[in-house]
């Protein structure tokens, strides 16, 4: 079973169940369930099977494991897949949430669940194929491809203002991504090949390297999203139904942040030396501001959304300070990020499916009715605050820690950012959860059942734990981003030398 | 002189051609003797011939072969480009024949104009003398001028037929002003002699102002800006099966001739005609983009969008090297099956109360008819150049090419002008599965579904074969090279 292609089986699995889904005739209530009952089944043992990968993963091998390779245009470029501690962490965060987004539309989706399913599981094929691509075509793909579902999730299923929304998702990321593809046909004739393993060792010449660094910024800024270029996702999170807020937050904003790990950062350390403070003031300025602007909002997904954008700032700044503390960091904040805000926009899932309302204010004294959530939901928060004992903390303490080495303005401004992140986060659980029960309308209101516990206890003990024992993300990724720090300071160091002998 | 007139040239190179040619004649007769009865079998044997024809292409000697003085030949490119000029009136004969039936369109001339206009194409792509591209240019326009006005009745399709007609005859001008420059500053009318003179003597004043004349009568056969003005009048007044027969092998046709002018007649001349081309290129994606957006006839609409496609194949032309060849040849194919297809479905609107062709016509499709709305839109994202789907393919190869020759502002300039393209496909996209329903429609008949349901798979699962596609359309650009 050594040479069975394990991860183009993680890939490609949720397609066969979307096959599998199109067979299925009818509308009927039974014919709904079983759809579902095919989508859930898929999405779990897809994540079976991807945990099959993590336990053969070795941690000390700093390159890139499981390759597999198969012609396709030419030897060039061609179909190649692998893991490296990068890229392993963002299979398992995606396959792992796959299960709860599609659970948790079990009872909330009723119209068209079959195309509905169909999208998530050609989503989860694009989400796994970024994470796993080792061809730069392949990436750009995958990458781009996700547009596709997720325009039509936003588009179909969404909130009032759900075409507005879907437009500006797909035309943002198109057009921040179109600029990518030029850079990556560029990079295609300077190494005659868009294999990621040889461009990783491939000197692209210094005036190169900036035109590339800000072609790929272009899409993975948008993509993360940063300031000024955030503003297509409170629009998409508002709209998209919950499965696909938690999808869009969880998985697609760490595509940006993979990005900028994978390609800018050890193809472009000249540029990406060069670029640091822009990234680091846009960055304190996503943080910042985007806090600010979260403490204004009246619906609760729109200030989770601003929320998320200024945990990307961290995130940013922390890959951008190119310490082993930074970059561990930025990825650890992306992994907890993608379970507390998916967690928290499935909560928000929960009270809209009671209320069918997002309205903060027509929210108050839950805590009296709804018990389990309220304790879930407070769990949630705390992380987002970045409560030490939470996996919040461990992200934004790392990332701090990391740019302090290498600028105190920047840590400072971002340390500043935890002080907001806990007034909008706290005064948001206290105008939904205490207070009194006054509302009439909340009078009769359940709280969790069953489904709704069973997806979310498991993220709230995860984010716990990671919180105290931050081990298990943190030794797979240490051996790679070692490697990756020394690669890039070692590309520095020879620039340098070159740019001497050039005097 | 004599001796040579009285020896037959070799005819096996242009065999096609003449069994297309004799057939044509011959389902005309069946026709005329027969009465409109016969049109729907004089349609199927149109189509027998254009299979047979393709056939004797495929099966042939794969050498370059030349003929009649030089003045045709049959090489790698001219084959696969022929091969898909015949599935593109192929195609858009096969559609007719339900909608010939329901619309009193049936009459047997159609089939044999379609026919003649593809013998016109084959010899545009075989012609390798400007005289030869002349006669195969006019044979092909004429035949479109009546197939654009062919439902006399109809005031729009009469004007349709009028304005082509009238701009194309001026375009023709142009191109025969252009070619008697060339003439007379190299005393050529053979591709290889203009090259070989221009070789030698450098290049003139007067022989630049031949090739931008030569040009811009060859850029108005592809509709490109500026030359571009007839196309939405005449895509909206020619009856539908036309107007998908002209979107689909005439532009084929005519930029395979323009790659082998410019390729080989002016192989010398390439900073001239890059200069051109890409001037061309750029206005033609820009305005195909911006001017769509306000459309609200389909068929209006698609009328913008192979204008702004005409300019991405143009962008691989402009790079001027092989993979800019190889990646016009792919963007053909992809524009081809995409133009079909699409043509499907709009052929498919159809209500109890007649044909439809406004945008708003498709709202809610995705609920009353899902299969054609899925077809339809993996369409959509493909002409927007969405990956995953074979739209992208072909962008991918043109603007690589671009980025090659070093071509930026290009290349930049085509990516966001794809950007604003990708917003009206996805209005269509948003219209079929975001609005209300609007009523359905009556059930298509077999064979457009057919066309739908290829040319959509073709377009979703194009990633997975693009190696042997691309190894076929390097032989055919190898001709060049």
């Amino acid at each position: 079973m050594s040479d069975w292609p394990l991860l183009s089986t993680v890939v490609f699995l949720p397609l066969v169940g979307a096959l599998m889904i199109l067979l299925v005739k009818g509308d009927t209530a039974i014919a709904r369930r079983n759809i579902t009952n095919v989508a859930l089944w898929t999405t779990v043992v897809t994540f079976l099977i991807s945990l099959l990968v993590l336990s053969q993963f070795d941690a000390d091998n700093p390159g890139f494991q499981m390759q597999e390779k198969a012609d396709w245009l030419g030897a060039s470029i061609s179909y190649r897949m692998g893991v490296d501690g990068i890229s392993i962490l963002f299979v398992i965060l995606t396959t792992a949430l796959m299960p709860a987004a599609i659970y948790a539309s079990r009872n909330s989706i009723t119209k068209r669940v079959k195309e509905y399913m169909i999208a998530f599981l050609v989503l989860e094929t694009m989400m796994i194929g970024v994470f796993c691509a080792l061809d730069l075509v392949l990436f750009y793909l995958f990458f781009e491809a996700g547009l596709i579902p997720m325009f039509l999730i936003i588009g179909i299923w969404g909130g009032q203002n759900r075409v507005y929304a879907s437009f500006k998702f797909f035309l943002y990321t198109l057009a921040g991504s179109v600029l990518m593809l030029l850079a990556v046909m560029a990079m295609y004739w300077d190494a005659g090949t868009t294999d990621i393993v040889t461009l990783l060792a491939h000197p692209f010449s210094q005036q190169m390297q900036i035109w590339l660094w800000l072609a790929f910024f272009a899409s993975f800024a948008v993509k993360m999203p940063m300031w000024p270029v955030h503003t297509w996702l409170p629009d998409a999170h508002v709209q998209a139904p919950t499965a696909g807020s938690v999808i869009l937050a969880a998985i697609l904003l760490k595509m940006g942040g993979y990005g900028f790990l994978r390609f800018s950062l050890p193809m472009f350390p000249v540029a990406s030396e060069m670029f640091a403070p822009l990234v680091y003031t846009l960055s304190v300025i996503a943080i910042i501001y985007t806090s600010l602007v979260a403490l204004a909002q009246q619906d609760i997904k729109k200030l989770i959304a601003y929320s998320s954008v200024a945990h990307m700032g961290y995130v940013t700044m922390g890959i951008f300070s190119m310490t082993q503390q930074g970059v561990q960091g930025g990825i650890f904040q992306m992994i907890s990020h993608g379970i507390v805000s998916g967690a928290l926009f499935l909560c928000v899932g929960v009270v809209y499916d009671r209320m069918h309302t997002r309205e903060i204010s027509a929210y108050g004294g839950l805590v009296n009715r709804m018990p389990v959530f309220a304790t879930l939901f407070m769990i949630f928060t705390m992380a987002n605050i970045g409560l030490p004992g939470t996996s919040g903390f461990v992200g934004e303490f790392l990332t701090i820690i990391g740019v302090f080495q290498v600028n105190t303005w920047v840590a400072l401004f971002a340390a500043t950012g935890v002080i907001l992140s806990a007034s909008y986060a706290l005064w948001l659980y206290r105008r939904i959860i205490f207070g009194k029960l006054e509302k009439e309308s909340l009078k009769g209101i359940l709280d969790m059942d069953a489904r709704e516990k069973l997806i979310l206890v498991p993220l709230a003990a995860l984010t716990i734990l990671f919180g105290f024992y931050p081990a298990p993300i943190q030794s797979i990724t240490a051996v790679a981003v070692e490697n990756l720090i020394n690669n890039y300071q070692a590309a520095l160091s020879a620039a340098d030398k070159l740019a001497l002998l050039a005097q | 002189m004599t001796t040579e007139l009285a020896t037959l040239p070799n005819l096996m190179p242009a065999l096609p051609e003449i069994l297309l040619a004799i057939g044509a004649m011959g389902l005309l007769m069946l026709g005329a003797f027969g009465g409109s009865k016969t049109s729907q079998a004089v349609n199927g044997f149109a189509v027998a011939l254009l299979i047979i024809a393709g056939a004797i292409i495929l099966l042939g000697t794969s050498s370059t072969v030349t003929t009649f003085n030089d003045a045709f030949i049959q090489d790698p490119f001219a084959r696969l480009m022929k091969v898909l000029v015949i599935i593109g009136s192929g195609f858009s004969l096969a559609m007719s024949v339900g909608y010939a039936q329901v619309e009193k369109f049936d009459r047997f001339e159609y089939p044999v104009l379609v026919l003649l206009a593809t013998i016109g194409m084959m010899l545009m792509l075989s012609a390798n003398d400007l005289i030869a591209v002349y006669l195969g240019l006019e044979l092909q326009s004429l035949t479109l001028y009546v197939l654009s006005s062919f439902k006399r009745d109809s005031v729009k399709a009469t004007e349709a037929g009028l304005k082509y007609f009238v701009l194309g005859a001026l375009s023709s001008g142009m191109l025969l002003y252009g070619m008697s420059l060339v003439y007379g500053f190299t005393g050529q009318t053979s591709f290889v002699g203009i090259a070989d003179t221009v070789h030698m003597e450098g290049v003139g004043i007067g022989i630049t102002f031949g090739l931008v004349f030569i040009l811009a009568g060859l850029t108005f056969k592809i509709s490109a800006v500026p030359f571009h003005m007839w196309t939405p009048d005449v895509y909206e007044g020619a009856p539908t099966p036309v107007t998908a027969f002209l979107a689909a092998a005439p532009k084929v046709a005519a930029m395979g001739l323009i790659v082998r002018a410019v390729m080989t007649a002016f192989d010398p001349m390439d900073l001239q005609w890059q200069q051109v081309i890409t001037f061309v290129s750029i206005l033609s994606m820009v305005l195909g983009a911006f001017a769509a957006i306000g459309q609200r006839n389909i068929k209006r609409l698609m009328a913008y969008s192979s204008i702004s496609h005409m300019g991405y194949a143009l962008v691989g032309l402009a790079a001027g090297n092989s993979a800019g060849v190889v990646g016009v040849i792919i963007y053909l194919i992809t524009y081809l099956a995409m133009t079909l297809g699409t043509f499907a479905a709009i052929m498919s609107m159809r209500r109890r109360d007649g044909a439809v062709e406004r945008i708003d016509d498709l709202a809610g499709l995705s609920r009353s008819d899902l299969p054609m709305a899925v077809l339809l839109g993996i369409l959509m994202f493909s002409l927007a150049g969405v990956p995953w789907m074979g739209g992208f393919i072909g962008k991918w190869f043109v603007f690589s090419a671009a980025i090659e020759a070093g071509l930026y502002p290009l290349a930049i300039i085509g990516v966001l002008a794809s950007v604003v393209g990708a917003y009206y496909y996805l209005r269509i996209v948003k219209i079929m599965f975001f609005d209300e329903p609007a009523p359905a429609f009556e059930r298509p008949s077999s064979e457009l579904r057919f066309v739908l349901v290829v040319s959509g798979l073709f377009m979703a699962t194009m990633v997975f074969y693009v190696g042997p596609i691309r190894a076929v359309a390097e032989a055919a650009a190898n001709s060049f090279f």
